[in-house]
């Protein structure tokens, strides 16, 4: 038998015949069995050394950052966990001053990006689908601030908000006493210019999503509607926009998750102070550092993760519900 | 296709199982092997290891010329393990639950305690034994934790003043203000005079602490410094309250915008001779890159504010050594601790880093420069010294809680009593909670 598995395994571990008689029942003789013994082995290894560390890394992570929500843990030896119950969480909702600001501030990186840099990618999607001269260039120099690092991203814009070397603030002369704007302290703006940061990157994200989405549309439908009469405004109206639904939700989805861990360009920016304060960062905040505060900052990442499914879970259902209809 | 999948639930489901036995294991096994490591591997009497956070070019190659002096005299090895500082210092925690090295880098005050109350560290009163002698009243009290063992060798120390440039003071005639009210009077002076009466950048966060340090001890003492930063004393204090309210009056006369700036930067306006003053550390010279606006950088101590305390108190943040809690090598880590604090290692130190001065008294200021000279001075003159907010504190307080409320007190300083009793309130559940 042994023999017999060496000779045969690799190809029968490749090439699985079709046809579902001889796989459902295990059948005695070697030779004819699909799995030899080493290809479950292998197959068992495949599927378990993945299993295991998803498990270990994703699941009980999860789980115990859930269950550590509960209790107040400063990170020393495993017997200093004391549970808490619900009193993280009544802290985060009612003591913490920088909660609900954060929560306030991840729904208006949402909003803005929905309003602002979505719109304006379609646009220029648009637009660079009609084949214009250098159209190459364009996509390309709308698509660059999304390859680059969203750290690296923040220090650029830095570069551009410092207020006393930056380059607005020289440029405007609004680095002098008596009429200085502090882009990255004032409460009233620091969040809208990393705002205009967060957009000028999803802008390209946005365009490109939306390209390949317009390079899907049948360009019969749009000869057929300007056979009809129908001018550019119309055709892109009642005909192209109700054919880009799939890349439409696409869109919502990948932008609530980008509102969700909107993290890093705020981090490099001011490290979330006062007016760009985010869920992210205050659950780094609390589990990182010497002597940190781990249940406390696991409450937050459960709020994080309630939002999220809060708002991942219908768009489940509706995608499955649209499959079993399919 | 089918077939397949159809093989498949039972392997996975077996793959669920062994990954739950396998995630439990690794959850058990993470404890247990840091307690075997610590007693396995190099217990070579022969070595010392030490646990850096040096990882800037100037104090690494200072600190090696130490140990290589230290190997000279003693015969023992040291084995420096040096990581890069801000992961060192966000890994102490586990550092030293786990296989830390037998000594390590760290800072005096409330953060050493921290960890020396969790068993994380070894009292080295024999150590003290020795060296005593070479240390201040003041250094001695920030040598020991709570339990009033000794925990900690210092070795390096600089103060926080108010830091001017001669010239600016000459070409205006003015005087170095001693008390509050001349404080405010130069302020209005030079405000008139076209300058930034005071020099600030706040982007950081804790710049804006040294500030609240200054003026708390200066109006309130030392001791109550101490009981507030402890965690005893409230935020509500009308002590804390009057703190503030000082502060409040002393804000319009800072730079604006400071929300934005970095301390470099704000540092840059008192080289460019356009601020008259700058409350920080003494490591504002490194922004005096030429060698003339060095030699006309000065400072002056924090002015009186209230005569019961006068000018006592001093910050002066200092760092140096502790021993982990189970070291491999317990002689070898006394002849270090020792060694390192006797005059000539500081010495040693200070050759290759002038950037600080040497927490002994006893060390020799030949080499200093007038700077320096005058940093010890202040250091070695004081009643009493502390470290700095987030030194004096539990660091989980200060960075959650403080740091933003600073910054919201800064951007609103009308809103102060709502504000303290936020602070209170968030500081009664975190200094609780362990």
């Amino acid at each position: 038998m042994t023999t017999d598995t060496t000779s045969k395994s690799p190809e029968a571990a490749a090439v699985p015949p079709s046809g579902p008689a001889p796989v459902t029942k295990r059948v005695p003789q070697g030779h004819k069995r699909l799995l030899t013994r080493r290809d479950r082995i292998t197959l068992g290894f495949m599927a378990g050394v993945p299993t295991i560390l998803h498990v270990a890394l994703v699941w009980v992570t999860a789980l115990a950052s859930i269950a550590l929500a509960f209790t107040s843990w400063d990170g020393i030896g495993f017997d200093s966990i004391k549970w808490v119950g619900l009193d993280n969480f009544r802290q985060l909702f009612t003591d913490n001053p920088q909660f609900w600001p954060a929560v306030e501030h991840n729904v208006i990186w949402f909003v803005v990006l929905i309003l602002v840099p979505t719109p304006f990618g379609l646009f220029l999607a648009v637009q660079l689908d009609k084949k214009i001269r250098f159209s190459r260039l364009y996509q390309t120099a709308f698509f660059l601030p999304v390859v680059v690092s969203l750290a690296v991203t923040g220090f650029v814009w830095q570069l551009v908000y410092n207020p006393d070397t930056g380059l607005i603030n020289s440029l405007i002369g609004a680095n002098k006493p008596g009429h200085y704007i502090d882009w990255i302290g004032d409460p009233k703006l620091n969040l809208w210019a990393v705002l205009i940061a967060a957009s000028w990157r999803h802008t390209g994200y946005m365009m490109i999503l939306y390209l390949a989405g317009l390079k899907g549309v049948d360009p019969s439908l749009r000869e057929a509607s300007s056979l009809d009469g129908a001018n550019e405004w119309q055709t892109f109206k009642n005909v192209i926009f109700p054919t880009l639904r799939p890349t439409n939700t696409v869109v919502l989805v990948v932008t609530i998750i980008e509102a969700l861990r909107a993290f890093d360009l705020v981090f490099v920016f001011n490290k979330g102070a006062q007016g760009t304060e985010l869920l992210s960062i205050l659950i780094t905040n609390n589990i990182i550092g010497e002597s940190s505060r781990i249940g406390y900052g696991s409450a937050i990442a459960v709020v994080l993760l309630v939002i999220s499914l809060a708002v991942i879970i219908p768009y489940l259902i509706a995608t499955f519900r649209k499959e079993r209809q399919a | 296709m089918r077939d397949l999948s159809s093989s498949l639930p039972s392997a996975s489901r077996r793959g669920v199982l062994k990954g739950i036995g396998g995630a439990a294991l690794l959850g058990a096994g993470i404890p247990l092997l840091s307690a075997c490591g610590s007693s396995g591997s190099s217990s070579d009497p022969k070595t010392v290891s030490v646990g850096s956070n040096d990882s800037d070019a100037v104090p690494k190659k200072a600190y090696a010329d130490v140990y290589a002096a230290f190997q000279k005299q003693s015969g023992l090895t040291v084995k420096v393990n040096t990581k890069d500082h801000n992961t060192f210092q966000e890994q102490i925690n586990s550092y030293l639950q786990g296989t830390p090295d037998d000594v390590f880098k760290w800072f005096a005050g409330y953060r050493m305690q921290f960890f020396a109350a969790k068993n994380l560290a070894s009292p080295i009163d024999d150590v003290w034994e020795k060296i005593g002698g070479n240390f201040p009243d003041a250094m001695k009290k920030l040598s020991k934790g709570a339990d009033g063992k000794y925990y900690f060798v210092p070795m390096t120390t600089y103060p926080w003043a108010v830091f001017y440039r001669k010239s600016v003071f000459a070409q205006h005639g003015y005087q170095v203000p001693t008390t509050w009210d001349q404080l405010v009077a130069l302020c209005k002076q030079m405000k008139k005079d076209g300058l930034v009466p005071i020099a600030f950048g706040d982007k950081d966060a804790w710049p804006a602490m040294g500030t609240f340090d200054q003026i708390n001890f200066r109006l309130n003492g030392y001791d109550f410094h101490t009981q507030l930063m402890a965690g005893k004393a409230a935020w509500t204090d009308a002590k804390v309250k009057a703190a503030f309210d000082h502060w409040a009056e002393l804000l319009p006369y800072h730079q604006d915008g400071f929300m934005g700036r970095t301390w470099q930067d704000a540092a840059q306006t008192l080289v460019a001779k356009k601020a008259g003053m700058y409350l920080l550390g003494t490591f504002v010279a490194q922004q005096f890159t030429n060698k003339a606006d060095l030699d006309d950088l000065d400072f002056f101590a924090f002015p009186e504010i209230n005569p019961a305390y006068g000018q006592d108190t001093v910050e002066a943040p200092t760092d140096g050594f502790m021993v982990s809690k189970s070291p491999k090598n317990h002689d070898g880590v006394v002849k270090l601790m020792e060694y390192l604090g006797t005059p000539a290692a500081e010495e040693t130190y200070l050759k290759g880093d002038p950037s600080v001065v040497a927490a002994s008294n006893k060390a020799s200021t030949a080499s200093y420069s007038p700077l320096q000279k005058k940093a010890f001075e202040m250091i070695s003159g004081a009643k009493t010294l502390t470290q700095f907010m987030d030194r004096d504190s539990r660091p989980d307080f200060t960075s959650t809680v403080m740091q933003p409320s600073l910054q919201k007190f800064l951007q609103n300083p009308k809103g102060v009593d709502s504000l303290l009793s936020s602070i209170e309130r968030q500081k009664k559940t975190i200094f609780a909670s362990s």
